[in-house]
């Protein structure tokens, strides 16, 4: 009997971005701007003025308007990788949970919550 | 001779960094999660090992997407943590142990792995926090460190059966190598955990509960799932149990569980820690 997969180009995860090929060329640029901010004087040059420090990296217009719209979402489909924009969120006083929710659209308390519903802690120790 | 006396594998998020930092141990969030490492402290203590090799993923401080390794080896002298753009650090310097490493590289090459080989490497935060957390009480670190750099971050990664294997050579350059260290394992990262897309926040007990139930006895039973499936089943960055994976395949003696501890949520994860014991299997 043969078991037919998809092909994992094609597979889609509901509500999971795979970076694979394709987002990695597309977010080479934006990518590369947020490893920059792996230095303090870079962050404080972005702060200082965003729209120079876009050019410096050839930001495409679609991640320009993602960055300005602090568009989390929009930065993953302009080939943003998360390890990545959370350097970018650091600058913008953004921890994971606010990231996840500004993806997920929920106020931060909603999900906080939705994280606390898995709430366990389970310990085994051998004798 | 040396002894591979077993492995302790955990959860790495920074945020256990900044709690570290911030002295928050006992604080009601965070102590189920720090509690869980009492047996892996009177363990490290017992059993005193002189090197850790160290299987994680770089998180974009010492590697970039312009030139991405599926597996990278440190052969460096030394290693160190830099900024990696949001503020924690304070972390100490490791001291390197090169020969081994150039062991371990004969040897995986030698099994047709083609690694990259780092003589300068940046360590994250994927090494720092599980070290802090191993050795919470050092002024410098007891152990020289060997870290393994494995791609989890851009498709396509390798598979869970190819990291099983390149542990597997690990260990047996472990057991070959002549040296008489005593030598821990770490394999860190996950579990369940998603930071990007609409599915952010999600997390799966039961997926993390069949690992934690395998890995020890029948690692094989993660590989029958691809990568997709456990990007599916664990989340985009639950995918780091390749590093636990390749962890335990180090690991090719006799193994036990000796505790483990299973904490959610920690910031976006859920969170594990697993120390298990490595003995030379009895020959006849």
């Amino acid at each position: 009997m043969f078991v037919i997969r998809t092909h994992s180009a094609t597979r889609t995860i509901p509500g999971t971005p795979i970076f694979d090929g394709r987002a990695a060329q597309k977010g080479l640029g934006l990518n590369a701007m947020c490893y920059s901010f792996n230095s303090a004087a870079n962050r404080a040059a972005f702060v200082a003025n965003e729209e120079s420090y876009m050019d410096r990296f050839a930001l495409s217009h679609q991640q320009r308007e993602a960055v300005r719209r602090r568009d989390v979402l929009g930065m993953i489909e302009a080939g943003g990788n998360v390890y990545y924009l959370a350097k970018l969120a650091g600058i913008l006083g953004l921890n994971v949970q606010d990231l996840g929710a500004l993806q997920t659209g929920m106020p931060i308390e909603e999900f906080r919550a939705g994280l606390l519903s898995h709430s366990i802690t389970e310990r085994s120790i051998a004798s | 001779m040396s002894e591979i006396i077993g492995a302790v594998f955990t959860s790495h998020v920074p945020g256990i960094g900044a709690a570290i930092a911030k002295g928050l141990q006992q604080d009601p969030y965070w102590k189920p999660f720090f509690d869980g490492f009492a047996p892996v402290h009177a363990f490290l203590e017992r059993e005193k090992p002189d090197v850790a090799v160290v299987f994680y993923n770089d998180h974009g401080l010492n590697f970039f997407l312009d030139k991405m390794p599926t597996f990278a080896i440190g052969a460096a002298p030394e290693y160190r943590h830099e900024d990696e753009g949001w503020g924690i650090g304070g972390f100490k310097p490791f001291a390197g142990h090169p020969a081994l490493s150039w062991h371990i590289i004969e040897q995986v090459v030698g099994d047709e792995f083609d690694p990259v080989t780092c003589q300068s490497m940046l360590v994250d935060h994927g090494v720092c926090v599980p070290f802090e957390l191993c050795w919470p009480t050092a002024e410098a670190w007891p152990v020289k460190l060997v870290p393994i750099c494995i791609n989890t971050v851009q498709h396509p990664l390798p598979s869970p059966k190819r990291c099983l294997d390149l542990g597997r050579s690990i260990g047996r350059a472990l057991e070959s190598w002549p040296g008489d260290e005593t030598i821990v394992v770490l394999g860190t990262g996950g579990l369940s955990h998603q930071l990007d897309g609409e599915r952010a926040g999600f997390i799966n007990v039961e997926y993390d509960k069949f690992c934690l139930r395998n890995i020890v006895s029948d690692p094989e039973a993660l590989t029958q799932h691809d990568t997709l499936d456990i990007v599916e089943l664990a989340g985009s960055q639950g995918v780091e149990i390749l590093n636990w994976l390749a962890a335990r395949g180090a690991l090719r003696g006799s193994v036990r569980e000796l505790a483990h501890n299973y904490h959610v949520p920690i910031s976006n994860t859920a969170a594990a820690t697993l120390l298990v014991e490595n003995r030379p299997k009895v020959s006849a």
